[in-house]
């Protein structure tokens, strides 16, 4: 079941969309539309493809399935954490998928999947480029080098805590 | 052309020239200290952001003035952050730092450039020859290394194109532009190009088939749609030095008379398109780009395509397709691309490599190219030699080094004292070499007879804890993964060996698979249409050839040499070796199957072990207790006493 649209999403959408009507048409334009796109709302809901679809005079169909056919596009939001396991070889010959199955477990999720509360979600990335400091993997923007499944739980546990401290800030002020 | 023309040209670039040499020289004799960082992706993954803000906060803290140089990448990944501290007043040459974090960073600001101290125990070595500090260039990872394509990398600032003027860069265009394209390209013929893609195609061939093709609408496209996941050389030199490559396009259009050019770049390598998008723009500033290049009346400009993340894509027809907005599939070869291509237009498309080794050819000349490498592979090649290495990172050598040369004396060999097993190149469609090849030459030929090939130039080194099993597993997934999905043997046929080699890293392996694996995998390279789908099976053709008995262990014993698979292996904790009252296994396992037995010593749960080694790592080594074992049958069961009421 795809998630339902935020009141974010439809914000970006709106922007979207004009930037959509003032782009140049033809059939070429479809992949970087498609990548302003989830630039704008970090995924590509439905009703983001049917604007580039009916932007271009193009089947919605077809957007999908241009879409589905590359591994940059994601139909679900990414949550505010998103975590990526690196899988490139170096770290998959240091053990990267046992990272990946202990970030599946403390998540519950599954990878390419979003938590319910879309505080994390799940990839797995080709090489970082960092394959000395393997297995390596990235939860928002900041890289963690040597990972260990001992690792996962702090990290998740920091994220979460540091969300619960902000929260009581906030309620504070 | 007229001399007067040439002269024209040359006068034109000369100007440009002498303006970056002049900014760049008061650089370079400022008397200040100059703090050089690598600032790929890979320093940046390693810290170098936070590095160079220590570096910066450290130095306004103590009043100090100095300049924060950001530079690309060296390809030292093992030594990340660099960083290079040139402090002509302290009476030390240019020192080498590797791992500079942010700590490290305020003791050298501190000590260094405050007290005159450089801090010994921390150096790599110097950068220059010198009577005070040995010279990195001792050490084989440095002076064993031939610098064609990567010479700059490391140098200079990749975002300020006045120091790649200011060294030289742009020269070998304006010799071009004094020259016929029939020239140009005769002397890349001379020097026997080969395009670094990974099919080792002759460049000059390929380029006079794209001369010859009739349209007024010619495009070059550079490829760097780079997806082997072990590989990383295209994006390190589009982030370290973009110039030159597109001083090679620049070339490469002139010659083939191309008006656009088009880079393909992964919308993955965030940094490299940032830097060529800036790189193109002060290009076209300094009218290497644009109308009337240099006076000489050459029109050229550079547009980017941000690819979208299908391996398939870096096959050029594939590559087409997606640029024109359709689901990336190869399609049939003749037309190739140089008669037919993006939207019908003659187009030639070049690897980031290919094109990054031009200029120097124009600038020195086919024949001095020709004397690097061997007769049949001239030039050199850059590997990332990643995976169970000392000193891993980008390396780029004369082709006809040996595998044994570049893994144990460039890159330091096994670490922990393991055993070498195999390495494996050129990605997903490389194979697997065992040492009996380590006297292998590195070129295209001599690979491709070994059963792997050049490919991208990725290079996993393998010890013996790995297994060669789950390795063709891991290709294999991946390359299933990336199947378009247009020929059904590639499609389908990835998935059933897939399949079996699943089975078989499951313990699950049954009699024939063997022969099955080698069947299929035949069958998919004979009935598929692209690269991808002729070289999937080779990660395991080649490791059924060379490491047959370690698939007959899986089948026949349940057993993973390599102790890798899970299903096969198990853990247990040697009750003799154990300390009483040591906690580190149980604090540390992910599902809690460590559990307190009798005399307070630790034994694992089999049912809930997830086998994930944490135990084995946290044991301190003075006890070394944890034993991983395989088949997993060998491991002797514990019983878990009954939970205690409190």
């Amino acid at each position: 079941m795809p998630l339902p649209l935020s009141a974010e999403d439809r914000a970006h959408l709106e922007i979207l969309q004009k930037q959509i009507d003032v782009s140049p048409k033809g059939r070429g334009r479809l992949i970087p539309l498609l990548q302003l796109a989830q630039k704008a709302l970090g995924y590509l809901p439905d009703e983001a493809l049917s604007l580039v679809a009916d932007h271009l005079a193009v089947t919605r169909s077809e957007v999908y399935g241009v879409a589905s056919f590359y591994n940059q596009f994601r139909f679900n939001p990414p949550g505010k954490n998103p975590v990526k396991v690196c899988m490139g070889t170096a770290c998959h010959v240091r053990g990267g998928e046992i990272i990946l199955e202990n970030f599946e477990r403390k998540l519950e999720i599954r990878e390419g999947e979003t938590t319910d509360d879309r505080e994390f979600s799940i990839e797995r990335v080709a090489c970082v480029g960092c394959c000395a400091l393997a297995p390596v993997a990235l939860v928002g923007e900041t890289l963690h080098g040597h990972m260990a499944p001992s690792k996962v739980e702090g990290l998740v546990l920091r994220v979460r805590l540091e969300k619960e401290k902000a929260q009581r800030e906030a309620a504070k002020s | 052309m007229t001399v007067d023309a040439m002269q024209r040209i040359q006068a034109a670039y000369q100007t440009l020239a002498d303006e970056a040499r002049a900014r760049q020289a008061q650089f370079d004799q400022s008397p200040l200290p100059k703090i050089h960082i690598g600032m790929a992706t890979c320093g940046i993954a390693s810290g170098a952001l936070e590095t160079q803000a220590a570096f910066e906060t450290a130095l306004s803290e103590r009043g100090i003035d100095a300049h924060v140089h950001t530079v690309g990448c060296v390809g030292h990944c093992y030594a990340e952050p660099v960083v290079i501290i040139d402090y002509p007043d302290s009476g030390f040459p240019p020192i080498l730092y590797p791992e500079v974090t942010p700590g490290k960073a305020k003791m050298l600001v501190k000590l260094f450039l405050e007290e005159g101290d450089p801090r010994f125990e921390h150096v790599m070595g110097a950068t220059v020859e010198n009577e005070m500090i040995p010279s990195v260039m001792e050490f084989a990872r440095f002076n064993r290394e031939t610098r064609v394509i990567m010479d700059r990398c490391g140098r200079i600032d990749p975002e300020q194109i006045h120091e790649y003027v200011a060294d030289g860069g742009y020269g070998a265009l304006a010799t071009a532009l004094c020259r016929t394209p029939e020239g140009v390209i005769a002397e890349v013929d001379a020097a026997g190009l080969r395009g670094r893609g990974g099919a080792g195609f002759a460049t000059a061939r390929k380029w006079r088939a794209g001369w010859a093709a009739s349209g007024s609408d010619k495009l070059i496209v550079c490829n760097a749609d780079e997806g082997d996941p072990g590989a990383y050389m295209d994006r390190t030199l589009l982030e370290s030095n973009p110039h030159q490559v597109i001083e090679g396009m620049i070339i490469a259009a002139m010659a083939v008379g191309a008006a656009r050019g088009l880079f393909y770049v992964r919308a993955e390598y965030p940094l490299a398109v940032r830097i060529l998008t800036s790189a193109v723009e002060q290009a076209r500033q300094m009218n290497f780009l644009g109308t009337d290049i240099l006076g000489s009346g050459l029109d050229f400009d550079i547009d980017l395509f941000q690819g979208s993340g299908a391996f398939v894509c870096g096959e050029e027809t594939a590559l087409i397709r997606s640029v024109e907005g359709y689901r990336g599939m190869p399609r049939h070869r003749p037309p190739y691309p140089v008669e037919r291509g993006l939207d019908g237009r003659p187009t030639v498309i070049n690897n980031v490599k290919t094109l990054a080794t031009v200029p120097p050819i124009l600038e020195k000349g086919g024949d001095w190219f020709r004397g690097i490498g061997t007769a049949d592979s001239p030039g050199t090649a850059v590997f990332s030699v990643v995976g169970n290495v000392t000193h891993p990172g980008l390396v780029e050598i004369p082709m006809g080094v040996t595998l044994r040369e570049l893994i144990f004396e460039i890159c330091g060999g096994i670490p922990n004292k393991k055993q070498f097993k195999a390495v494996q190149i050129g990605g997903p469609s490389g194979g697997c070499l065992s040492a009996d090849f380590l006297d292998t030459p590195v070129d295209f030929d001599a690979l491709t007879q070994a059963g792997a090939m050049m490919g991208s130039g990725g290079m996993v080194v393998m010890d013996e804890d790995c297994c060669m099993v789950d390795v063709s597993r891991y290709f294999l997934d991946f390359t299933q993964k990336e199947s378009c999905g247009k020929c059904t043997f590639c499609r389908i046929g990835t998935h059933h060996l897939l399949e079996i080699l699943r089975r078989l890293t499951r313990g699950e392996g049954r009699e024939g698979d063997l022969a099955q694996l080698e069947t299929l995998g035949r069958a998919v390279k004979q009935g598929s249409l692209c690269g991808l789908g002729k070289t999937a099976p080779n990660p395991v053709l080649t490791s059924l050839a060379y490491f047959r008995d370690e698939y007959e262990a899986h089948i026949k014993e349940g057993r993973c040499p390599g102790r890798t698979c899970r299903t096969l292996t198990a853990f247990y904790i040697d009750l003799d070796k154990c300390a009483r009252g040591c906690d580190a296994c149980v604090g540390c396992c992910p599902v809690d199957a460590v559990f307190t037995t009798s005399n307070r010593k630790k034994g694992i749960d089999q049912q809930v072990c997830v086998k994930c080694g944490e135990c084995m790592v946290a044991c301190p080594p003075d006890y070394d207790a944890v034993v991983k074992i395989s088949p997993a049958t060998l491991a002797p069961i514990i019983e878990r006493p009954a939970e205690k009421k409190s």
